[in-house]
């Protein structure tokens, strides 16, 4: 049997015994297609984040645009070394950022995309993969599809993954991150509240669950951004949670107000929760390739 | 038979709901420059609970009622909307209809009830944006889902605003929230009436009741139900397809006017902004 390489530690990955990390969990209500007024609230959240000792800063989706943009896509996107976002990490100074913004590739495509960016550089993008189209959405309209799901190694945070709304929705997004072996696993998003018959909103309470499985499922920190505000009439709910490697919720952000909310997690809890249920070790990776395979020649060569 | 097979998806939180609803008050007005609001209230529920909404999340002096009442508006009803402004405390202007409407249809004595009824609802529309821009706060709807799906108000009339607060709960879904809202008793214990003509009740008019009708509309609009499902869950079937029928038939009521496509870019179809971009 093949056994898997172990992955080579990030030159900069500091002691295991480091202090604990700190992130601040911006749930901002973005001004709609107003990219300059929205760069501004990013850096004040930055500073107030900073000043709080923050390690980390999370916005939620297209945090530097609004979401519902329609015909307004083309009108705000940016490339990844766009000044704005230059500004926003120099802002930062340490501390490392995630944002969300409207990329225009060199072929003039245009994703819904994220970035972690610190030390001054974006060191990683994640363009949406799944981009809903029904109900009330109707991104796949206006975005191109991303085709990549990737971790990436952070200077303090370990291994990482980012998600983008949708994306979290989708099993096999978060069984490859349990592939990567994140240690972070971060989804920014932009979710409208349906349903409210129970005591709080129902997409809130569907994320609630997810966030918690799929941090006990990863054995990771799993941490969810959501905005707050109106946009046509759409509520966003913002509720922004930081969830444990045990499932159990370390910090959560308040309910359509804006916010921001600090989380601690001590890197030592990945080990000690690693040891209780190691389930990322025992995952049958191999196998659940070669069933994949199968279920792809029965269903797309045959 | 009256089937009854999920009550409980018309159940609402009526604290989250009125608390999404008057932080929407709040946002849409305000990213549109305003802080206050114009409600047209005829002593029925649904203006009711728009007013005592617009009161709590704008501030009574930042509310204007009117009442517009034709000579054949009842004393209840007319006795119900001065309550709601008295206890509400908002601002108030009284300025009935009949002058104007008597005048316009002497010229057309023959004219139907129906002719009578949108033409009030018409006037009350222009009224209530006149006095927008005379208090510079925007026109709230007052329009819910059950009469927006069912097409069951005039165009152009009270179906008319800039905001609308409640058009995504059935009327029967009102009645909690109005409770909760501190809406008086004696609104919510009548039977709704557009007050269109003496003794005018909705119900009468479309033939069911709301309970009976948003019980469908919930499975049908909301659940996607299909209608042989429908009929098995005990629905009668002349109701689901008069039901069917009149969403299908009165959709032009809550689109834009249809504009004949001769460009690249065609308003509404292939120009597609937000209503609320930059804001």
């Amino acid at each position: 049997m093949m056994s898997p390489s172990p992955r080579q530690p990030h030159p900069d990955l500091p002691d295991r015994a480091a202090a604990p990390l700190r992130v601040a969990m911006a749930q901002i209500a973005p001004r709609l297609g107003d990219r300059r007024h929205n760069l501004e609230l990013h850096l004040a959240q930055i500073a107030a984040a900073r000043a709080a000792g923050a390690d980390l800063v999370i916005f939620p989706e297209l945090s530097l645009t609004g979401y519902f943009l329609r015909d307004m896509v083309p009108d705000v996107a940016l490339a990844p070394g766009a000044s704005e976002i230059r500004e926003m990490l120099s802002a930062a100074g340490p501390a490392a950022v995630v944002a969300g913004f409207v990329e225009e590739s060199s072929e003039h495509r245009f994703f819904n995309a994220a970035f972690w960016g610190e030390g001054g550089r974006v060191v990683h993008v994640h363009r949406k993969v799944y981009l809903p189209t029904y109900g009330l959405f109707d991104e796949q309209r206006y975005f191109a599809a991303g085709e990549r799901i990737r971790a990436f190694d952070a200077a303090r945070f370990g291994r990482v993954g980012i998600l983008i709304c949708e994306d979290f929705w989708h099993l096999s997004a978060a069984a490859i991150m349990q592939a990567e072996e994140v240690d972070l696993l971060v989804c920014v998003s932009n979710s409208p509240a349906r349903g409210v018959a129970g005591p709080t909103i129902r997409t809130a309470e569907t994320y609630r669950q997810l966030a918690r499985a799929f941090a006990q499922l990863l054995g990771a920190v799993v941490i969810v951004v959501n905005r707050v505000g109106f946009e046509d009439g759409l509520c966003y709910w913002g509720g922004s949670q930081a969830v444990g490697p045990d499932g159990r919720p370390l910090a959560e952000g308040p309910m359509l107000d804006e916010a921001l909310t600090m989380a601690t997690f001590d890197r030592a809890e990945l080990r000690r929760q690693r040891l209780a249920a190691p389930l990322a070790r025992d995952e049958r990776l191999l196998m659940t390739i070669e069933e994949l395979q199968r279920i792809k020649r029965q269903r797309y060569d045959a | 038979m009256t089937p009854d097979p999920t009550p409980s998806n018309l159940a609402i939180n009526v604290e989250l709901v009125a608390d999404i609803l008057c932080r929407f008050l709040r946002n849409e007005l305000g990213r549109a420059g305003f802080a206050r609001a114009v409600v047209g209230v005829s002593g029925g529920v649904d203006s009711s609970v728009v007013a005592y909404l617009a009161a709590r999340a704008l501030e009574p002096q930042n509310v204007l009622a009117v009442t517009m009442p034709y000579k054949t508006s009842s004393e209840a009803t007319r006795r119900d909307g001065r309550r709601v402004i008295e206890e509400l405390g908002v601002r108030h202007v009284d300025v009935p209809i009949t002058d104007e409407i008597d005048a316009y249809f002497v010229r057309f004595p023959d004219a139907s009830r129906m002719r009578l009824a949108n033409k009030c609802a018409r006037e009350r529309m222009t009224i209530l944006y006149d006095q927008s821009a005379a208090f510079e706060g925007l026109v709230l709807g007052t329009s819910n889902k059950s009469e927006l799906l069912l097409g069951y108000g005039t165009q152009y009339g009270d179906m008319a605003s800039a905001v609308n607060p409640i058009g995504d709960l059935y009327k029967t879904q009102l009645y909690p929230l109005a409770e909760h809202l501190g809406v008086p008793e004696s609104i919510r214990a009548k039977l709704p009436s557009g007050d269109l003509w003496v003794g005018q009740t909705d119900e009468g008019e479309l033939g069911f009741t709301y309970e009976t009708v948003d019980r469908l509309l919930v499975l049908m609009v909301d659940g996607r139900w299909q209608r042989a499902e429908l009929l098995e869950a005990g629905f009668d079937a002349a109701l689901v397809d008069r039901v069917a029928a009149l969403i299908r038939r009165n959709h032009y009521k809550r689109r834009m006017p249809v504009i004949a496509k001769l460009s690249f870019r065609t308003i509404d179809r292939d120009f597609r902004y937000p209503r609320d971009c930059g804001t």
